[in-house]
């Protein structure tokens, strides 16, 4: 394990692990979900938590360069005072860095409307799995070849290792309201989510909690959220006043159509920042229900969002499980949460049973196997359950186009088998 | 799930020495010089439009202006590169223009969420997927926008919608385009060329309003007039280097330009080949590259080295070991040592 301070150690440290023939595996804070920083074999793991400058904000052009153990909330806060800020904005901001952002092509509540990592990630300089160093993408708003940088974000650390990040920052909005709105029934609240968008707005963020973790949240840390709700829906729209007042309206009229019992707008920021509270403050209320909890990351399409977390609760009650959902409604991404207490004899297989059975409703609905935690290990081989044989491929072409070497981050994202030809057979006991 | 049209590309596609993947031909002498070979088109038409998901599946070969039309009947749109709405969706995304309204609703390679494409050797490869959010696997789609036709030939895609803004006008922001940009808070376009700053505000009619008085914006008739000329470019640099090269811009004779504030882009019209050779001398100077869009033959298509060119000729031997998709349109080398049987 290493922990570089420089971009050259990092090449050096790459240089070295290809010299002795060794994987090697990227490593920012590691909260990631999926297990993609987890040492499979025998890796050099190399931690970027001590690159964790600030290099340079450009206000005029909003576009600021990082180090890659920057972590996110601190650089939303190093650029607060020039009125802008970072848009991604995972649950985790306040402890993951940039650097893993743009491994795992990170999401977060406000990506409803300001997009993922992707779209907010200009330029990285990388080290490739030779040790070898080049820059993927620019400031220039087109760059002539392939869009390497947009294969690179979200790639897991399979591709090699950012050293540098040019990120594009956004504006704060000068208006921003947000609305609490609770309902008797997860149906009713899912279709004002589906009504929301059909009415043509897409807020900054649309949040749905169920009863079970509003119940636990407001226990927590008593956010004002409704105790005897079937879910919530935190809405939030930026903007201008006169766009603003509109959508709030909007919202309010969809909500209420749709048997909204009631429709809370936040007084001020104070208000606001409380019913922001409960959401962020959800993974920490579970503490106090089960000291283990097992977080999912699902996608389906908006309009299928109703049928699927149903099929959520039934899977729980088949599997004797307490799952709790709170997730981003707006973009269809679902993140139910069990929570169980691993010292109960035989509640594992309960609980890989469960997550086997929510991708195979996510998949039956049209949807897709991650929204913002990656497919690292945890969903690695549940690949071909989207992807046939041919796509693997192409995605495994593109893949050893970077890394003709199989060193950079090995036995993650795509399944044995993935190659024309390859052996298919995967040894016991691969992963957790 | 296959539609028979793409069964019919993908077989075309194997099938071909050399493959000459066509759109609209809108774009045709945008970039490496047009290739000879077995043309491939893709299938046209609306496969599946929900609005209530803000997403849309279509043929590669629908055009433009088809699919606007489609989104229109519900009050939403793709905001894709207006200029010739003959243009494919396919020609579009393979070219990787994105649309003036860029400073506010992103480049081109955002919008794309799945894509299917035939492979070089015959196949039908799908990348992304069908959800506005997803992180399942390499982003297949990011690559093939801008590949030029040269990883895979596009069947079918999947793009993200967006609400119609009520309001949208243009305004005359005078001389100085950093002003109109600090008053507004997401202007869509700020166009700034030798006769002054145009400004596209859109939204709630109010904001719209409310941002061109504190901006000082007069109402204009439109959008400002596209450079024209024979031989055609645009200039990529960052966008604040946009200053210096307008400038610079000025002095060439027989040169008409257009810039996109805020972004970086730079649209050319010459009336001579030396001309737009000239006008890519200042954008080199200012670190910059232009693409060669119309005209100037004896012109390189991109006059710089591709950067990262050893992994984007892996990627290229990866997807088409044989170099037979669209040979000429991007200047990438293929690696011998890194060719691999398909």
């Amino acid at each position: 394990m290493c922990f570089p301070t420089s971009p050259a150690d990092v090449a050096a440290a790459v240089a070295t692990a290809a010299r002795h023939g060794r994987p090697f595996v990227a490593r920012g804070s590691g909260t990631g979900l999926a297990g993609g920083a987890t040492p499979v074999g025998r890796p050099v793991v190399i931690v970027t938590t001590h690159l964790n400058q600030i290099l340079d904000v450009d206000p005029s052009a909003r576009v600021a360069w990082v180090e890659p153990g920057v972590l996110n909330l601190d650089l939303s806060r190093a650029v607060s005072h020039l009125g802008l800020h970072y848009a991604p904005d995972p649950s985790s901001q306040a402890a993951c860095t940039i650097g893993g952002n743009v491994a795992t092509n990170a999401g977060g509540p406000h990506c409803l409307s300001a997009g993922v990592t992707a779209a907010h990630v200009l330029a990285v300089d990388v080290v490739l799995a030779d040790g070898s160093t080049t820059r993927l993408g620019g400031l220039t708003p087109d760059q002539p070849g392939y869009d390497l940088r947009g294969c690179f974000v979200g790639s897991e650390g399979t591709m090699g290792i950012t050293t540098r990040v040019a990120v594009r920052l956004t504006r704060d909005p000068p208006v921003v309201r947000t609305l609490l709105l609770d309902f008797a029934s997860v149906e009713a609240a899912g279709a004002t989510v589906s009504g929301i968008i059909a009415a043509g707005i897409v807020p900054a963020a649309l949040e749905m909690m169920d009863a079970e973790i509003t119940r636990a949240v407001e226990d927590y840390v008593g956010a004002g959220y409704p105790r005897d709700a079937a879910a919530v829906l935190l809405v939030e729209v930026d903007g201008l006043d006169g766009g603003v007042a509109a959508q709030v309206d909007a919202v309010r009229q969809v909500g209420r159509a749709h048997g909204a019992r009631t429709v809370r707008v936040a007084a001020d920021e104070r208000e606001r920042a409380l019913l922001w509270k409960g959401r962020k403050s959800a993974f920490g209320a579970i503490a106090r229900i089960a000291p283990d909890y097992y977080l999912h990351d699902v996608v389906v399409p908006r309009t299928r969002l109703v049928d699927v977390l149903l099929d959520v609760y039934r899977i729980a009650g088949e599997q004797r499980l307490t799952m709790m959902n709170v997730f981003h409604a707006g973009d269809g991404n679902l993140h139910p949460l069990i929570v169980f207490d691993a010292r109960e004899p035989g509640v594992w297989p309960r609980v890989t049973a469960a997550g086997d059975a929510i991708l195979a409703s996510c998949v039956a609905a049209g949807g897709v196997l991650s929204g913002e935690h990656g497919i690292g290990l945890e969903k690695r081989d549940a690949m071909p359950l989207v992807f046939n044989a041919d796509d693997l491929d192409a995605q495994a072409r593109l893949r050893d186009a970077f890394d003709p070497w199989g060193r950079a981050n090995p036995d993650k994202v795509l399944p044995r088998g993935s190659r024309c030809g390859e052996l298919a057979s995967v040894p016991e006991g691969a992963w957790v | 799930m296959t539609d028979a049209g793409e069964a019919a590309v993908a077989a075309a596609v194997g099938a071909a020495s050399t493959v000459v993947p066509v759109g609209g031909r809108t774009q045709w002498d945008v970039g490496g010089a047009p290739p000879a070979g077995t043309e491939v088109r893709a299938p046209a038409g609306i496969v599946a439009y929900d609005p209530a998901e803000l997403t849309v599946t279509a043929g590669a070969g629908t055009s433009v202006a088809a699919l606007d039309e489609a989104l229109a009947e519900h009050g939403q749109e793709c905001p894709l590169d207006p200029r010739d709405p003959r243009a494919t969706l396919g020609g579009v995304l393979a070219v990787g223009t994105s649309g003036h309204r860029r400073l506010r609703f992103g480049p081109l390679r955002d919008r794309v969420l799945e894509v299917r494409f035939a492979t070089a050797d015959g196949r039908l490869v799908r990348g992304g997927g069908p959800t506005v959010k997803n992180v399942t696997g390499y982003d297949l789609p990011r690559l093939l926008v801008g590949s030029f036709g040269t990883l895979g030939v596009l069947t079918r895609v999947i793009l993200r919608c967006q609400p119609r803004p009520a309001c949208a006008r243009w305004y005359d922001g005078g001389g100085d385009p950093d002003a109109a940009r600090a008053a507004c808070l997401a202007p869509s376009t700020i166009a700034w060329g030798p006769d002054g700053t145009r400004v596209l505000l859109e939204g709630h009619a109010d904001d719209v309003d409310a941002q061109a008085a504190a901006a000082d914006l007069v109402p204009a008739a439109g959008p400002p007039p596209w450079p024209t000329g024979p031989h055609r470019g645009r200039i990529s640099v960052a966008p604040g280097r946009v200053g210096e090269v307008g400038a610079a811009l000025d002095a060439l004779d027989g040169v008409a330009w257009l810039a996109e504030w805020g972004v970086g882009t730079v649209h050319i019209a010459a009336a001579t080949t030396a001309g737009l050779a000239s006008a890519r001398r200042v954008a080199g100077t200012a670190d910059g590259w232009l693409l060669r869009e119309a005209g100037a033959p004896d012109l390189d298509g991109f006059g710089v080295d591709l950067p990262a060119a050893d992994v984007m000729g892996r990627v290229k031997a990866a997807f088409d070991p044989t170099g037979k998709l669209a040979p000429g349109r991007l200047p990438i080398p293929v690696p011998a040592a890194a060719r691999r049987a398909s």
